[in-house]
């Protein structure tokens, strides 16, 4: 520990000034340390707006066939229709315009993203806690199952499941649940096992505090940091993997085109030189998963204690 | 002390440059160490006594940098040097030994490996003839079988062990200078009796120097024969090891001396430093140490100059101990 | 080491039976082969005669059994489609796959881990900055979508590489590989590539991770402070000790390279095992989907116990089955 000597000290000021303007304060600062990571989130911040209002600022429903026009199909970015429109990012096989399908597209890559993330992290939250509070044969039970699943690409878990169960939007949530949370079980059991180690949690159960208490006052709340980590880039991969399964056909239906849908669909035009129908909801795409990844990056060294200089 | 040195350190000054802002980890430090002789340099940890040690063999990462002053090797100023002029005096003129010798040695490589290698750096020889001298190293620093211990990995050896192997790689090219950089701090006391000894005994054989970088003021009278005392960066106080320690000039020396256990009569509650180290990043002009001295004054708040008050003895400060 | 060997191969055994049980019911809840397979027009007693041809009237623990037996002695059934066995079927099919992987993985591994080393020592410099935004670009484009923007460029645009199919194939050992031909490695260069992106990129996250931490440790500046040579410290003191969990990665991400290969191999129409899967799937040929995921989950189990023996081999702080209590 020699070397550190100099710089040791250094951060131990560093970080004992900071000490003084609250928690909060500081991880907004250390988050903010990176220009990346706060182009990243702006980014994100414009993404799920857009998504959300996608109904409201879309030039026109993409699903509403009347809305439609078979004239314009498959028009290049910027071309002027016939009827006079112009589809500023082209238009698909079927006229609809591929701005307005992107913008829906995210509202349902986003919406499915997050929901089996938020399933998945209750689920995962439930077990890892439940392996590391009991210990025993209940640790080694959930965490043989946890290690056998995740010994296993999640894509073919999911693929696998999905030609069980069908396509459909719910049926794609479950899918996406059951492969990610093992995740969240093996980040809480770790960082709570190392909560539970420590002598306040011993010292809590001396007091004979309840175990509820225990586990949401104490166990919970420690294990937090390395969860919002995880979670983040999760919703990432489900995200990308949603498109993956989609484009694969065993993903959603028609009826609900997520990206990675319109993306599939335009690719039997790409060979034909109309690239528009799957560039834009690919960088579309794109642009989310590395919004959430910057974010992600950010935020693992923010959070991690370990990296922290 | 007609003879030219063979290390001379002028005005050393090596700082850190941060985010956060300078650190100045080695401040104004000078001292030289003649052929043969025992330097021990003591320190509370962030005193900068390691980075002086790693300023002489060159190996202050960024964001540190040697910023002024000189440090002369046998005529010739290593801060002038190419990396390959430095690289040239490392492990073969200078070798260091570190203070956690579970860390020291690469775990996933065999001994023999890390010996030869050090043998090859500097010599063009055959593996074969290296590897003779590898087995030399080990049977000097009392390494029992040792054609069977340069097979094993380091994992398969004791700490005490570790650091008779590091030592033996210090010694493996017969250096001028070795800088020991609290090599027996992370042992068992019984083992750093026996290092101690085995290191002293070595030197004195092969005419090493030896700067031996410690907190522990104990260790140096023993050894030692002169003595430099750091403080938040900056040389305090320094000189033959008996009169600085019989005699310090300094309150921070003087403190130190005080606060090791055996120099007090039993029963008697042991003397404290008052306060804690300053943060060397904060650190404005003036003497360091006022703020815990007793014999604090305003004239402190200027920063003191090196005074030589005694012949051989250097003193950094407004009020010397009678 | 045998003790440890026998355990690990007992462990293993569980697992696929396990595996295949899940999959088996799993996969017999798919449709209903018979509707895809016999004329629509076929009356009830053709359906009936069809169903029994492919023994899907028996109750399903009984199919799971006589599949079972069948698995012991290598016949997983034959395809619906096909009527060949599914397990030659896949076999003949996995070469190809293994090919697109391994490939994949050298390249990955080619590029990844030197610049993982230079974005670890370099942290700050530009160098460093540019390959970790690269990585980070590399971590967030979906396989599929590169694979299409490749085949945008180099095919629609350029007119360079063939879109799809795997090209002329030449044997070696009995076994057709692409890459010794020309128009081979000009049908291998986009898949293989669109496949490594991905692992690429974790490859210089996780070596710029191991670098960073290493550089700090003791023993590098001590390998320093003997004064060897940068490449030296760097190539033999870093490296080998960053390999340890890069070669434990590496060794379990070739399964989910062959996992990935499945998106690859349908955009890239390479005759391989993933495309098969996915036309299965869309076929309900269901012996072929068990026999493909058995025989994957055995391909994974190998593959695990080969990265142990590797990490043992590098490590010497590991011993299998506590060989090293004698010290």
């Amino acid at each position: 520990m020699a070397d550190a000597e100099g710089t040791g000290t250094a951060a131990a000021a560093a970080t004992g000034g900071a000490a003084a303007i609250g928690p909060w304060a500081r991880f907004r600062a250390e988050f903010a340390e990176s220009r990346l990571a706060m182009v990243g989130l702006a980014l994100l911040a414009a993404i799920v707006v857009l998504g959300l209002l996608a109904p409201v600022i879309s030039p026109q429903n993409p699903y509403d066939l009347a809305q439609l026009d078979v004239m314009d199909s498959k028009l290049a970015p910027g071309e002027e229709s016939a009827t006079g429109k112009t589809y500023w990012l082209g238009t698909d096989d079927q006229g609809r315009d591929m701005l307005s399908g992107i913008l829906y597209g995210l509202r349902i890559s986003l919406g499915v993203g997050i929901t089996s993330t938020v399933f998945a992290l209750a689920i995962g939250l439930f077990f890892g806690l439940l392996a590391a509070y009991f210990g025993g044969w209940t640790d080694t039970l959930v965490m043989r199952v946890v290690d056998i699943q995740l010994s296993f690409p999640a894509i073919l878990i999911a693929l696998v499941l999905l030609a069980v169960l069908g396509q459909g939007v719910g049926k794609i949530v479950v899918a996406l649940v059951t492969v990610q949370w093992a995740y969240y079980a093996r980040t809480v059991r770790s960082a709570a096992l190392v909560e539970r180690q420590k002598e306040y949690v011993e010292a809590a159960r001396v007091l004979a505090l309840g175990r509820a208490r225990i586990v949401f006052r104490h166990l919970l709340p420690n294990c937090l940091p390395p969860l919002i980590v995880v979670a983040t880039v999760q919703v990432a991969h489900a995200i990308a993997l949603e498109a993956t399964l989609s484009f694969l056909g065993l993903g959603l239906p028609i009826t609900e085109p997520s990206l990675g849908l319109l993306i599939s669909n335009g690719f039997q035009y790409l060979l034909s030189g109309k690239y528009w129908i799957s560039f834009y909801p690919g960088i579309a795409l794109l642009l989310t998963i590395m919004s959430i990844n910057l974010v992600a990056d950010q935020l693992r060294d923010v959070l991690n204690p370990r990296l922290r200089r | 002390m007609s003879a030219a040195p063979l290390l001379e350190v002028d005005g050393l000054r090596m700082h850190f440059f941060t985010k956060a802002g300078v650190v100045k980890a080695v401040d104004d430090v000078s001292f030289r160490v003649d052929r043969g002789q025992i330097l021990g340099l003591v320190g509370e940890s962030g005193s900068g006594k390691s980075m002086t040690g790693y300023s002489i063999l060159g190996l202050v990462d960024p964001p540190g940098r040697i910023v002024e002053g000189r440090i002369v090797f046998d005529g010739t100023d290593l801060t002038r040097l190419d990396p390959a002029g430095w690289r040239a005096i490392r492990g073969n003129r200078i070798a260091m030994i570190f203070q956690d010798p579970m860390m020291t040695l690469n775990p996933v490589l065999r001994i023999d490996t890390q010996i030869v290698e050090a043998v090859l750096a500097h010599a063009d020889v055959s593996r074969e003839s290296a590897l003779a001298r590898a087995r030399e190293a080990l049977v000097r620093v009392g390494i029992a079988s040792p054609d069977e211990r340069l097979r094993a990995y380091p994992h398969q050896f004791s700490g005490g062990m570790r650091q008779r192997v590091a030592i033996a790689i210090a010694l493996v090219n017969g250096p001028d200078l070795i800088i020991a950089d609290e090599p027996t701090t992370a042992l068992d006391v019984t083992i750093q009796g026996q290092i101690l000894f085995e290191m002293q005994k070595l030197c004195r054989e092969s005419g090493t120097a030896l700067v031996w970088i410690t907190h522990d003021l104990s260790v140096i009278a023993g050894l030692a024969d002169e003595v430099c005392v750091m403080y938040a960066g900056r040389l305090v106080e320094s000189g033959p090891v008996a009169d600085v320690l019989e005699r310090p000039l300094h309150p921070y020396s003087r403190g130190l001396i005080d606060s090791v256990p055996s120099r007090n009569e039993r029963g008697r509650p042991l003397h404290q430093i008052p306060g804690m180290t300053p943060s060397l990043l904060s650190l404005g002009p003036g003497c360091p140490f006022r703020e815990r001295c007793d014999s604090a004054n305003g004239a402190c708040r200027e920063s003191p100059a090196i005074t030589e008050p005694q012949p051989g003895r250097r003193l950094r400060c407004y009020h010397p101990a009678a | 080491m045998l003790a440890y060997a026998i355990r690990r191969l007992g462990q293993s055994l569980f697992v696929l039976l396990l595996m295949s049980a899940l999959v088996f019911i799993g996969v017999y809840a798919i449709g209903d082969p018979v509707e895809l397979l016999v004329n629509p027009m076929a009356d009830e007693a053709e359906r009936l005669r069809a169903a029994a041809a492919l023994g899907l009237d028996r109750p399903l623990l009984e199919q799971y059994w006589s599949f079972l037996q069948g698995a012991a002695s290598g016949d997983l059934g034959k395809s619906f489609v096909f009527n060949v066995p599914a397990l030659s079927l896949i076999l003949s099919k996995l070469p190809a796959t293994m090919e697109l992987a391994f490939v994949a993985m050298v390249i990955a591994i080619a590029i990844g881990i030197p610049l993982g080393l230079v974005a670890g020592l370099k942290p700050d410099s530009f160098i460093g900055r540019t390959i970790m935004a690269g990585s980070i670009l590399g971590f967030s484009l979906p396989t599929f979508w590169v694979g299409l923007v490749l085949v945008m460029i180099f095919s629609v645009h350029l007119g360079w590489l063939p879109s799809n199919g795997r090209g002329a194939t030449v044997l070696v050992a009995g076994i057709p590989v692409s890459f010794l031909t020309a128009d081979g490695l000009a049908h291998l260069a986009m898949p293989a590539f669109n496949l490594a992106l991905f692992k690429l990129s974790l490859l210089v996250r996780l070596t710029r991770a191991g670098a960073r931490e290493a550089v700090l440790q003791d023993y590098v500046k001590f390998a320093r402070a003997k004064g060897l040579t940068q490449s030296r410290v760097i190539g033999v003191h870093v490296l080998k000790n960053i390999l340890i969990p890069i070669v434990t990665v590496i060794g379990l991400e070739l399964g989910s390279v062959i996992a990935f290969a499945i998106v690859t191999e349908s955009i890239f129409a390479w005759p391989g095992t993933g495309k098969l899967l996915i036309d299965s799937i869309n076929q309900l040929d269901r012996p072929v989907i068990v026999a493909y995921l058995l025989v994957i989950v055995t391909l994974f189990i190998v593959i695990n116990f080969v990265v142990d023996v590797l990490y043992s081999l590098l490590d010497p702080r590991v011993r299998l089955g506590g060989a090293s209590a004698a010290h």
